[in-house]
């Protein structure tokens, strides 16, 4: 199944600046393997040691919360979009120290 | 759909015939008309923070005659802040930003209340502050904060219209509402320091601010009037440089320690340990890594000793200013290690040291004994040796 992974903009430094990336997946869970497998810098932001997806990273199927679906196991279709959604907290001051 | 709120309903207000000249453009739509523009007139709204989501959301609730405003913020008006901040001016700089944002909002419109709190929002701080409001905006920039922002609402049954922003991206929601997610339903843990994008990715183009604190003001203007329908339950993504937005869904989480149906949180807790901070501005690891200043550096490249100078900033900033280093960003040293010599001495810098704290420690590990850290990085430089170098 041909999907889009859809890079948010902290992590696209990873990603060599792209802002998607096709993939070839059945799964949620392979459509990121096979993304952090390209992009291996990005793996220790997706996911844990013992390689569950981190708590403050959200990835939605379409726009639907994998949480509620199947998780990892959650099934594709061609022309899906898979978001991953970081928790930013930027507002009113400079991030950086 | 309006929010239950007590001093909506209670306070008798009608308008003066300045007032009804002023909103006017309000009163002749039947959605506002002369019911809505008293409800606004009653309702009370904190902001927390003034700065780059609080300007637009403080301009047009004030200019929008929203009758009780509070203004949250602890710091002082820099020049760095007027590229986004646009309710201050450049006579503000040095000023407590609440104050001047008070001043500024109340020369819009002098005829609404406004209160300014020149403090840092705090477990011991926030139940008090928010109870005598009916909305809370948080326009933030931290996680701490918006933990503890999220959780003082949901213990006090309040809507917490939410804005975060990042570089060109931005996100917004409304939390809190009744039967609705809270932030701990989308993010039930915060990032771990030094997984979260930092210095080396931070900065924010101006203007997502101004749109992001504007989607905030339009929301909490709808709760108060009851209009439309309400961003619950959604996540609102803005992605400024592809110029879209994009719709995800939210959903309540019946396990979310705070809003489900087991509540677990029953107080406010200590969000900086939470969040795993001490300090805001301490590095995250500092044990174990030698420090250099930026006098001794100087001092050591005039008696003629060979330092390889190691940059791990990014390349935009670089071009800001250097100490003519080699540049390896921090995010790819993993993958570039081996164009470094570990037999020779080593100064590594980022900015201000966070950074280059965060290299010398994967240094270590790879191997590398001669290290130092540049204390207080190329802002040192500049404070200690070279006045001429732009500070960022």
């Amino acid at each position: 199944m041909a999907v889009k992974v859809m890079i948010p903009t902290p992590l696209r430094q990873f990603t060599g600046k792209q802002s998607s990336i096709e993939c070839s997946a059945a799964t949620v869970g392979e459509a990121l393997g096979s993304l952090t497998g390209t992009f291996t810098d990005l793996r220790k932001h997706l996911f844990t040691d013992d390689g569950k997806i981190r708590s403050f990273v959200n990835v939605y199927l379409n726009d639907e919360d994998i949480r509620f679906l199947d998780k990892e196991n959650t099934r594709t279709k061609d022309g899906d979009t898979i978001s991953i959604v970081p928790s930013i907290a930027g507002g009113s001051r400079d991030d950086g120290k | 759909m309006a929010i239950p709120t007590d001093t909506l309903q209670q306070q008798e207000v009608k308008l003066s015939k300045d007032e009804i000249q002023r909103y006017s453009r309000h009163l002749i739509m039947p959605e506002v008309g002369m019911e809505g523009q008293l409800k606004l007139k009653r309702a009370r709204v904190l902001t927390i923070g003034t700065g780059g989501l609080g300007a637009p959301l403080g301009l047009y609730l004030a200019a929008a005659g929203v009758g009780h405003l509070g203004l949250v913020d602890f710091d002082v008006v820099d020049s760095s802040n007027l590229q986004r901040q646009v309710t201050f001016t450049t006579a503000d700089v040095g000023k407590p930003k609440s104050e001047a944002a008070k001043a500024r909002l109340s020369a819009l419109n002098p005829a609404i209340d406004i209160v300014s709190y020149e403090t840092r929002l705090t477990s011991d701080n926030a139940l008090d502050l928010f109870r005598d409001y009916d909305i809370i905006v948080d326009g933030t920039d931290n996680f701490p904060t918006r933990f503890l922002v999220n959780d003082a609402c949901v213990l006090l049954g309040k809507p917490n219209v939410y804005g975060s922003i990042f570089r060109f991206e931005g996100q917004a929601t409304v939390f809190g509402y009744p039967g609705g997610p809270c932030y701990r339903c989308l993010y039930p843990e915060p990032p771990p320091p030094g997984l979260v994008p930092s210095c080396a990715e931070g900065g924010v183009l101006g203007v997502l601010p101004g749109i992001v604190g504007s989607i905030q003001a339009m929301e909490t203007i709808k709760l108060i009037l009851g209009a439309g329908d309400p961003l619950v339950g959604r996540l609102l993504l803005f992605d400024a440089l592809a110029m879209r937005f994009r719709e995800l869904k939210l959903r309540r989480n019946p396990d979310c320690p705070m809003c489900g149906d087991h509540r677990t949180i029953t107080k406010l807790i200590d969000y900086e340990e939470f969040c795993g901070i001490r300090g805001e501005e301490a590095p995250a690891m500092t044990d174990g890594i030698p420090e250099i200043t930026a006098t001794e550096l100087k001092a050591r490249q005039d008696r003629g000793d060979k330092l390889f100078i190691l940059d791990v900033r990014e390349p935009h900033e670089y071009q800001i200013c250097n100490l003519n280093g080699k540049l390896i960003p921090l995010g790819e040293l993993p993958r570039r290690v081996n164009e470094l010599d570990s037999s020779v001495e080593m100064v590594v810098h980022c900015r201000s040291g966070k950074r280059s704290a965060d290299a010398i420690h994967f240094l270590q590990t790879a191997g590398f004994k001669k290290l130092w850290n540049l204390k207080g990085g190329v802002l040192a430089w500049a404070d200690e040796v070279d006045p001429r170098m732009p500070k960022y």
